[in-house]
């Protein structure tokens, strides 16, 4: 039961690269966000496998801290989603920018 | 009391720095009270100066009155110090005497001015300027004085400043002044380099020991000073600037452009005889340049139609008469004739600035005429101005004056019959255009009406100087006529007796005869021509020579297509050259930079995490790789 | 072991794609819950069974759901739907797709390059996790004590509906006829 430490950082690393591409790609608040929350939780990933490399928690410990930020990040952006989708009546980021240029 | 000479200095000053600084705080006549008490008390201390001057050193040994050092640097460590003697005491009573009584003229002319406090500023500096320029110990002062009489006319013929054309006049004033300023100012150098000292008394006392008669140095100091000289008393070449400074009122042309500021070069090449004694071809030169000029500037006088112009090429005429006299040597006779010329001339220029004050700024002579018996002061005045300006014939001062120059021409040890010959025509010259000025302005049908009449404080100045350029002459009379000669004694206490070549009275006597023939035709011809004849209330119409000699032989044209345009065409390349473009492009350059950076600020989300990702691309490669 | 590790790697990263893709909020979402089951198993498998079931409750049970309850609540309806057809074209996944292939280029070099240590696996106890937490760790969870607290207040106060009244002494235009 031999699982290269590459092997796990390649899945964190693909995950956390998804993740991205969702974020530049979608116009959307919510897939935004989504896609934020898709690369912590790969960041998370990355940080166990290192710990189970090293045979310690403290990799899990980092994973717990993630997760409690994560969770903070998620409630306040929510909250501010719907602040914006009361004033634009729209999710598009598009239309949330009204600087010139 | 000949020690407050520097009190004569200091009065102008003081009365110009009082007016600065008290600001519009005075009322008019307090302005006028102090412009014109400033110089009459420099004017009455003069008398008393001069008089315990001559009393102390009847030799004529030079007072000298040293204030301060003004400066000590590499060796060179002039003195604020006056120097005292015969020459610069004519010098100075000329410039205050003259120079009070123009003032006063000016009290009234510049009354309804509202730019009156700051003439009487301008003239107040000029006369302590002028003053520091005779009085000069060294030359270093001297060249203060110069340069802030020349800095005094410009403000002066730029006067009123509204009009841009009287600042082109002053500009260009200025700028040929200029010219012949940076050959005096390397003349100076070179006189440092040769005696380590600028003090006058010490260089023409060491001069002839260290160089011989003739040489290159001597030479070539001689012609830098005289560069000097030709641009402030407007001679060939650097004449043009002064018919253009008519632009200024008529008393600064009657104080600057006829008596004092124009006859420093001939100041500056008497207190420097020695070096020109030394340097016979520069004598030479300055005798022919005095000769070519007396005949253009004539010939130009004659065709001209405004009357202050004719006035300033007749100065340019009788400058070049004392340069002639002081080219063949005959010292005395110059300062003799820059007495009277001042006396007359400024008589002229004020009746001159009458008429055209009465006439409502009417320069023009052929718009004039039937004022005889309006003006009769101005007209009497004037007429004598003329006639002494004519040199008739034993009744006015120039007549002893011109003459003795014209004696000399040809009797000095320099002179020729070519030189009398020019000096001959030029007086037919000048008493053509003399008298048909006055026929013009005075006699014929009455073109305009004056409006108003001059008042005292303007005929008492034309009746003080028409005195004097009537009895003027007689103190200095010919070796035929008794020899009664105190002026030229008291001269030659400090300039070198002139050398005869031809002596003998009769000799004289004929000479005198042909020159009064000469002056008394020149104003039957004129009467033929120019009296009561009905000429157009216009610029008369003028033949190409006529056109040729009014524009002053066109100087103006020749300077101008042979320096300055070629200097506008080569700064109009460099306008926007290379190093333009450097400063530009810097600015250019900023202006980008501020055009990219303000893209990143475009509030779009999604374009931040790109930047985000790709920062996060080039770190992973600056780890792995470097 | 290897095999299941394979097979919920795939799922995992097959899900993911599935989300980033998706038009409609709600089933990226659930294809987003399933994504993170299969990386509890993953993390089971790697030993850690304790963050393992955090995973399962806290992100897919309480963080993911009340993504869902906000989304419900914002109500978007089919018009949102055929926008986001609109907004969603191929050609706008080739930068972001560049961008991303050359930093996984990069990262498989990295661990390419690496020392190929494969570990046995050892499951790490829940008891272990505690025991750093209040020891080691015991300032960051008082920290994300912190945390939570403002995410808390902040939530709350973001949420809030706008006030016609601030204060009676300010009042707004909307009540002043």
């Amino acid at each position: 039961m031999n699982i290269g430490i590459e092997q796990g950082m390649l899945l964190a690393a693909l995950l956390f690269l998804t993740g991205l591409m969702g974020l530049l790609v979608r116009r959307d608040v919510i897939f935004m966000l989504i896609s934020v929350e898709i690369m912590l939780n790969a960041a998370g990933l990355a940080f166990i496998v290192a710990g189970s490399a090293w045979k310690q928690a403290d990799g899990q410990v980092m994973f717990l801290f993630i997760l409690t930020m994560a969770a903070t990040e998620v409630a306040v952006g929510l909250a501010l989603i719907i602040q914006l989708f009361m004033k634009l009546k729209s999710v598009d980021t598009n239309k949330a920018n009204t600087m010139k240029g | 009391m000949k020690e407050l000479l520097w009190l004569i200095v200091a009065l102008p000053f003081a009365g110009s720095l009082i007016l600065v600084i008290t600001g519009k705080g005075l009322s008019r006549f307090t302005c006028v009270l102090i412009g014109v008490g400033s110089v009459s008390l420099a004017a009455i201390l003069t008398m008393f100066v001069g008089v315990d001057y001559l009393n102390a050193n009847p030799t004529g040994t030079p007072y000298i009155e040293t204030l301060w050092q003004w400066m000590n640097v590499g060796g060179l460590s002039p003195d604020i110090a006056f120097h005292l003697d015969t020459v610069s005491l004519c010098f100075i009573f000329v410039v205050t005497f003259v120079g009070a009584l123009i003032h006063l003229y000016s009290a009234q002319f510049m009354w309804k001015e509202e730019g009156l406090r700051r003439f009487f500023i301008y003239m107040n500096l000029f006369v302590g300027f002028m003053l520091t320029l005779v009085l000069a110990d060294n030359m270093l002062l001297l060249y203060l004085g110069w340069e802030g009489v020349g800095l005094c006319s410009y403000l002066l013929i730029g006067f009123w400043y509204k009009d841009p054309a009287n600042g082109y006049a002053a500009r260009k004033a200025f700028i040929v002044t200029r010219i012949g300023d940076l050959g005096l100012t390397i003349g100076l150098f070179v006189l440092f380099i040769n005696f380590h000292t600028l003090n006058i008394q010490a260089i023409l006392t060491a001069a002839p020991g260290k160089w011989p008669l003739g040489s290159g140095m001597a030479l070539v100091t001689a012609l830098l000073l005289l560069s000097g000289a030709l641009g402030k008393s407007a001679q060939l070449p650097l004449q043009t600037w002064l018919p253009d400074a008519m632009a200024g009122p008529s008393p600064v042309s009657a104080l600057i452009h006829s008596a004092t500021m124009v006859t420093a070069g001939v100041y500056l090449i008497a207190r420097t005889h020695v070096l020109f004694e030394l340097a016979p071809v520069a004598q030479a030169t300055i005798t022919i340049v005095g000769a070519a000029t007396l005949l253009v500037a004539g010939l130009a006088a004659l065709n001209q139609h405004d009357i202050k112009r004719v006035l300033a090429y007749s100065t340019i005429s009788q400058i070049g008469y004392m340069f002639l006299a002081l080219g063949v040597g005959a010292w005395s006779a110059a300062i003799f004739h820059f007495m009277i010329h001042a006396f007359f001339k400024a008589l002229l220029f004020l009746g001159a600035g009458i008429v055209i004050w009465v006439l409502d700024e009417e320069h023009n002579m052929f718009k004039m005429g039937g004022l005889w018996k309006k003006l009769p002061v101005t007209f009497w005045t004037f007429l004598i101005g003329a006639a002494s300006l004519s040199a008739l014939p034993l009744i006015t001062a120039g007549f002893y004056s011109k003459d003795k120059i014209l004696w000399l021409s040809y009797a000095s040890d320099k002179g020729s019959v070519w030189l009398w010959l020019a000096a001959l025509a030029g007086a037919f010259l000048t008493a053509l255009y003399a008298f048909r000025m006055v026929f013009l302005t005075f006699f014929g049908d009455a073109k305009k009406t004056p409006s108003q009449k001059p008042g005292l404080l303007m005929t008492i100045p034309l009746l003080a100087l028409a005195v004097l350029s009537l009895i003027g002459g007689f103190i200095e009379l010919p070796a035929d006529m008794g020899h009664f000669t105190p002026f030229s004694d008291f001269i030659e206490k400090t300039l070198p007796v002139t050398l005869m070549g031809t002596t003998g009275h009769y000799t004289e006597f004929a000479f005198q005869l042909v020159s009064a023939i000469i002056a008394i035709s020149g104003m039957i011809a004129a009467y033929v021509y120019y009296f009561n004849k009905p000429f157009p209330a216009a610029e008369p119409k003028r033949n190409s020579i006529q056109q040729f000699f009014y524009l002053g032989w066109d100087f103006d044209l020749l300077y101008s297509t042979i320096i300055v345009q070629p200097i506008v065409f080569l700064s109009a390349i460099d306008k926007n050259d290379f190093i333009d473009k450097c400063y530009n492009g810097l600015a250019s350059l900023a202006i980008l930079i501020n055009k990219i950076l303000s893209a990143t600020q475009n509030g779009m989300v999604r374009r931040y995490a790109v930047v985000l990702a790709i920062g996060a691309i080039i770190t992973l490669t600056i780890i792995l790789y470097l | 072991m290897n095999t299941l590790f394979y097979i919920s790697s795939a799922f995992a990263v097959f899900a993911t794609l599935k989300v980033i893709t998706n038009k409609v909020a709600i089933h990226a979402l659930l294809y987003f819950i399933v994504s993170l089951l299969a990386i509890a198993v993953v993390l089971f498998i790697l030993g850690a069974p304790f963050i393992a079931a955090l995973e399962v409750i806290i992100y897919a049970g309480a963080i993911m759901v009340l993504f869902v309850f906000v989304v419900m609540m914002l109500n978007l309806g089919k018009e949102t739907k055929e926008n986001e057809t609109k907004m969603f074209n191929v050609k706008m996944f080739t930068g972001p797709a560049a961008i991303s292939l050359i930093l996984l280029a990069e990262i498989i070099y990295m661990l390419v390059h690496q020392s190929g240590a494969s570990f046995a696996l050892k499951i790490i106890a829940p008891a272990e996790v505690g025991r750093l937490l209040f020891t080691k760790y015991l300032l960051v969870v008082e920290l994300g004590a912190f945390l939570l607290m403002s995410g808390i207040v902040g939530a709350y106060h973001l949420g809030e509906k706008e006030k016609l009244i601030h204060h009676r002494f300010l009042k707004t235009g909307k009540d002043i006829a």
